[in-house]
């Protein structure tokens, strides 16, 4: 029996009152975030809780308009869509408008839209729709290569508008092709990296890093030790080691390629610089608007940090602060928690789905929420450097707003269709 | 569905999801819960940013005096968005104003921002500020800004330094580094050097808490930002001959300009009425300001830069020196002059003299027919078709010695003079129907032609120099650094080789040896000077004199214009003299006292103006 109608209590409310709590309790703190005590008319258009209140309006407009979609649509138009969104990013680099250093927006009358945020979408609907494939397993080369060029193409699409941050989301989909089969050694790879590159910049001399590679080759002969002592095995160990070391001694090069505000910004995360104007300033402003809040808060629109000013992007990349500072201990654990709660309860529904395309769909809308919600209050926090992504549903702005709305609610009208597939 | 073998994997997916929450949960916990580096602003403490105001650039002369310093001050400040629950009229009691006013100040800052300080009261006394200081912790939102205002020593040089006054809303729309009260500088050197003398603000961030009290610098001062002090300048003033010149001109209208040949250096810049620049600082300025406007000898207008007037004679000198360059004038070329210039019905007037002399006898005794020949020999050198042709050679070689237009000194206004085109003679007889005879009266400097004395006195410095001259320009140096400012290091040729000075130097001398300037001799120095009588239809002649001194290796060139006052001879020659051996002696000899007595003794201004 196939009946494409909606049938509303088949929708998942848990996800959709989440999502509505979310943006409301966002809206509240761009508000307090722009909030001006001259000035404070609630329907200023001019102002950006104006506008986000526009947003807000059309988003739900966005879902309502989706969820009446016939879900197989996106299946087979996958790659189409895929290939929309594709073209849209090469449009902004020849025709875009500069904002910041960033050639990432089309400015359309008084609306400027990012189309670097709607691609995240679509380049998990065509993983989803390529991996779905029947003879498709992420367990051999030929797949993870592919599904690696329909994550990568966007990725470097996105880096060449000087768009750092959007660029990293898609690592993300790591998540999605772990599900699928990939080893989950990438992981362990990927966090010696990470390491590695850390320990590295902080050790600037060659005879530290001489020490550091001298340790690594300790651990590797120790592992050795355990494992089965054959020529194979120690050749391997052997080549392990030489990449590693070729790393060690290539970071600080890489490290003097990327952008000097990117530098900057790593720097200060590694207590190696202080920079209190620039990129430090931001970050312990940060912290100190989060701090001031202690276990209660200082009050919905009492933010004295807020109010002077002294955060930057206040209402966008550091809203969490605004949070931090009004709402406190328990404001700020209350999101947290909610985030995570909304990512369990993505992969459950994923999980229930009979299709795979609605399953691997789910898994990589979760990645790219998962993503944007670590990057950006670790950023917030203090914990990981300045990268400029918003957090899902609260910073103020229509594309990523929309484009979370698109993401997710594809997603929920997947779901409602579960019990119809055979 | 197919057995999936991976189904597991969620297990590590939800793994990395409720780590990454617990991971902020601990952040947030040490944050806001633990460390209280973060928390200070929990007690309800407010941040409050103190501007803190650089120090203005200091100014000083040529000897090293210090000509413009700074006094501290201070403003009352409020930020309304804090002054909440004030009893208004204790306040008001504090400040001797009544609550009106009080609400009507409180008024305007509220409308500027509730957030950001406004000033409530300007310019306290030491004696206030130190008696307000005690009380304003019963005054959440005020608080004290120290700021500083001009002061100069010396009450001189007022039209070179300018004054500094508040910034306007031009201003502010023009520069963010401005906010409302700043203090800007309006003209003279306080206006062009302005970034250089301004410095920039800096930041102090103070921790304040409910009741008003500082509770010390936010952080230890870490996110302070230092103001740097405004750049010193270092003019080329003597603000001592700077001082003697204006007393010579007291009671005269005119102006009076002194250049240093060898470097374009304004050694003294005198215009006359001046004032007081002490006027014009503080809560008296806008109230003296007024006053000055309306004085009818308009004191604040800049006469030596800005206002023109016929040079008469003194333009002789340049017109001997491009008829010698074009080769239609020779040291030993004579005319003839009985009592002037007579051509076809035209009558250029002379005083009575021999009938026949040569260049440097004509410039000892100015001869006005001896140089309407020069001029006509220029224009109508046979060379040129046509008189226009012949004009514009002419016009090109004055506006080669900077008259007629601005040499571009650093001052933010500057006069051009005039020297009339051809197409405005076109306009005024039809074209090809003027020649050297219509435009005769150029010939002596007088007519359609305008010169301001700053260009006059450069007249004087290039001829000491033999052919050049070095923009005049009243900074030597900006900053510290002991560097020269490279602007005005250039040379500007003339176009005049330099073999032709010699005759024109060697007349000027015999006109303060011998000729209409006698009253300029100074003991063994020798003096080369030029006298001019520039005919004024509104009445007395004003006197003009430009001079160098010494011949050799010059050290001084100098233009003085007196207005109403009559011969050059008479008070502009001598008033030259008396700053030329002020500078170059340091005194005026007993000898020479009662000359002085005389300048200074001097009322020409005329009475109807008084």
């Amino acid at each position: 029996m196939r009946n494409n109608r909606l049938v509303w209590r088949d929708l998942d409310w848990v996800m959709i009152s989440i999502y509505l709590l979310m943006m409301f309790f966002g809206w509240l703190n761009i508000y307090s975030a722009v909030y001006n005590p001259d000035n404070h008319a609630l329907f200023n258009f001019s102002l950006r809780y104006g506008k986000q209140m526009i947003w807000i309006g059309a988003a739900i407009i966005i879902a309502l308009g989706i969820l009446l979609i016939d879900p197989k649509f996106f299946n087979q138009f996958a790659y189409l869509i895929y290939g929309i969104h594709l073209l849209s990013l090469v449009f902004v680099l020849l025709f875009g408008k500069e904002v910041a250093g960033s050639k990432s927006w089309f400015q359309i009358g008084s609306l400027a839209i990012q189309p670097a945020e709607f691609v995240k979408y679509a380049t998990a609907l065509a993983l989803a729709h390529y991996l779905s494939q029947l003879d498709v397993k992420v367990n051999n080369i030929k797949t993870t290569i592919i599904a690696g060029i329909i994550i990568l193409i966007p990725a470097a699409l996105i880096l060449l508008q000087n768009d750092t941050g959007s660029a990293l989301v898609y690592v993300s989909f790591i998540f999605v092709l772990y599900r699928r089969g990939l080893s989950g050694n990438i992981f362990v790879i990927g966090f010696v990296f990470v390491f590695l590159a850390i320990l590295a910049l902080l050790l600037q001399s060659i005879a530290q890093k001489l020490i550091l590679l001298g340790i690594l080759f300790l651990i590797l002969s120790v592992l050795y030790y355990f494992m089965r002592r054959n020529i194979s095995n120690a050749l391997k160990l052997l080549a392990v080691f030489v990449v590693l070391s070729g790393f060690v001694f290539s970071v600080d090069y890489a490290f003097s390629k990327l952008q000097a505000h990117q530098q900057v910004r790593i720097k200060v995360l590694l207590n190696m610089e202080q920079d209190l104007h620039g990129a430090g300033y931001n970050v312990y402003q940060s912290k100190i608007a989060i701090g001031s809040g202690g276990f209660k808060g200082k009050g919905y629109l009492q933010g004295t940090q807020t109010k002077f000013k002294f955060v930057p992007e206040q209402s966008t990349d550091f809203i969490f602060c605004t949070v931090g500072e009004e709402w406190g201990f328990l404001g700020s654990a209350a999101v947290i928690i909610l985030f995570v709660f909304l990512l369990i309860r993505i992969i459950q529904v994923a999980e229930r789905q009979r299709s795979t395309f609605a399953q691997i769909y789910g898994y990589g809308v979760a990645s790219i929420l998962f993503f944007h919600f670590t990057i950006n209050i670790g950023m917030v926090l203090g914990l990981i450097p300045v990268i400029g992504i918003p957090l899902p549903f609260f910073s103020y702005g229509g594309s990523s707003l929309w484009a979370f709305t698109i993401l997710l609610f594809i997603f929920i009208r997947q779901d409602a269709e579960r019990m119809k597939l055979l | 569905m197919r057995k999936d073998k991976y189904a597991n994997r969620k297990y590590i997916v939800y793994g990395f999801f409720v780590f990454v929450g617990i991971i902020f949960l601990i952040r947030i916990f040490y944050l806001q819960l633990y460390s209280d580096e973060y928390a200070f602003a929990a007690e309800n403490n407010t941040l409050r940013n103190v501007v803190i105001y650089p120090p203005r650039g200091l100014v000083y002369d040529r000897k090293g005096k210090l000509i413009v310093y700074n006094e501290a001050v201070f403003d009352l400040m409020i930020i309304p968005g804090q002054a909440k629950s004030i009893d208004k009229i204790a306040m008001s009691n504090l400040l001797q104003i009544d609550t009106t006013e009080y609400n009507k100040r409180f008024a305007k800052a509220r409308k500027y921002s509730s957030r950001k300080a406004s000033i409530f009261e300007k310019q306290l006394s030491k004696k206030k500020t130190a008696f307000l200081q005690e009380k304003l912790f019963k005054f959440p939102g005020f608080f004290v800004q120290a700021r500083t205002l001009r002061k100069y020593p010396y009450a001189n040089a007022a039209h070179l330094l300018g004054f500094v006054g508040e910034v306007n809303q031009r201003d502010l729309k023009k520069d963010k580094f401005y906010v409302a009260g700043d203090y800007i500088g309006k003209s003279g050197i306080e206006k062009f050097y302005e970034k250089s003398l301004r410095g920039q603000k800096g930041v102090q961030k103070l921790m304040v808490d409910v009741y008003n009290r500082e509770k010390g610098a936010f952080h230890n001062g870490k996110f302070d930002v230092e103001a740097v002090n405004g750049k010193s300048l270092h003019t080329g003033l003597d603000i001592q001959l700077q001082a003697y010149g204006e007393k010579l001109m007291q009671n005269k209208i005119g102006a009076i300009v002194a250049i240093e040949p060898s470097t374009g250096e304004i050694i003294a810049m005198v215009s006359s009425p001046s004032y007081d620049p002490n006027l014009l600082v503080g809560r008296v300025r806008s109230k003296n300001y007024t006053r000055l406007l309306r004085n009818p000898l308009k004191p604040l207008i800049s006469r030596a830069v800005i206002s023109s007037y016929p040079p008469g004679s003194t333009f002789k000198l340049a017109q001997a020196l491009i008829a010698e360059q074009e080769g239609v004038l020779f040291p030993s070329t004579h005319y003839v002059c009985h009592d002037g210039f007579t051509y076809k019905g035209l009558h250029v007037g002379c005083h009575h003299h021999k009938p026949s002399i040569d260049l440097e006898e004509s410039i000892e005794i100015s001869c006005n027919a001896y140089f309407c020949n020069v001029y006509r020999s220029i224009i109508d050198n046979p060379k040129f078709s046509s008189a226009e042709m012949g004009f514009r050679q002419w016009r090109k070689y004055i506006m080669n010695m900077g008259f007629g237009r601005k040499f571009g000194i650093d001052l933010p206004y500057e006069g051009k003079g005039n020297i009339p085109t051809p197409e405005y003679y076109d306009k005024y007889y039809h074209r090809g129907h003027w020649n050297a005879i219509t435009t005769i009266s150029l010939a002596i400097g007088q007519g359609e032609i305008l010169e301001t004395p700053l260009q006059l006195a450069n007249q004087a410095a290039f001829i000491a120099n033999e052919g050049f001259y070095y923009t005049p320009h009243i900074v030597a140096m900006v900053g510290d650094s002991g560097l020269r400012n490279a602007k005005f290091a250039e040379k500007h040729y003339v176009g005049i080789d330099k073999k032709y000075f010699r005759p024109v130097i060697n007349g000027m001398e015999r006109v303060v040896e011998n000729g209409t300037a006698k009253l300029a001799q100074i003991d063994s120095v020798i003096v080369c000077g030029k006298t001019g009588t520039a005919q004024n239809p509104h009445g007395k002649n004003h006197s003009v004199f430009i001079a160098f001194a010494p011949r050799e290796n010059p050290q001084i060139a100098i233009a003085v214009f007196v207005e109403n006052s009559g011969y050059g001879g008479t008070w502009a020659a001598p008033i030259a003299s008396l700053m030329i051996e002020r500078h170059l002696k340091g005194h005026i000899p007993q000898k020479r006292k009662w000359l002085e007595k005389r300048m200074l003794e001097g009322n020409l201004i005329p009475k109807n103006e008084k």
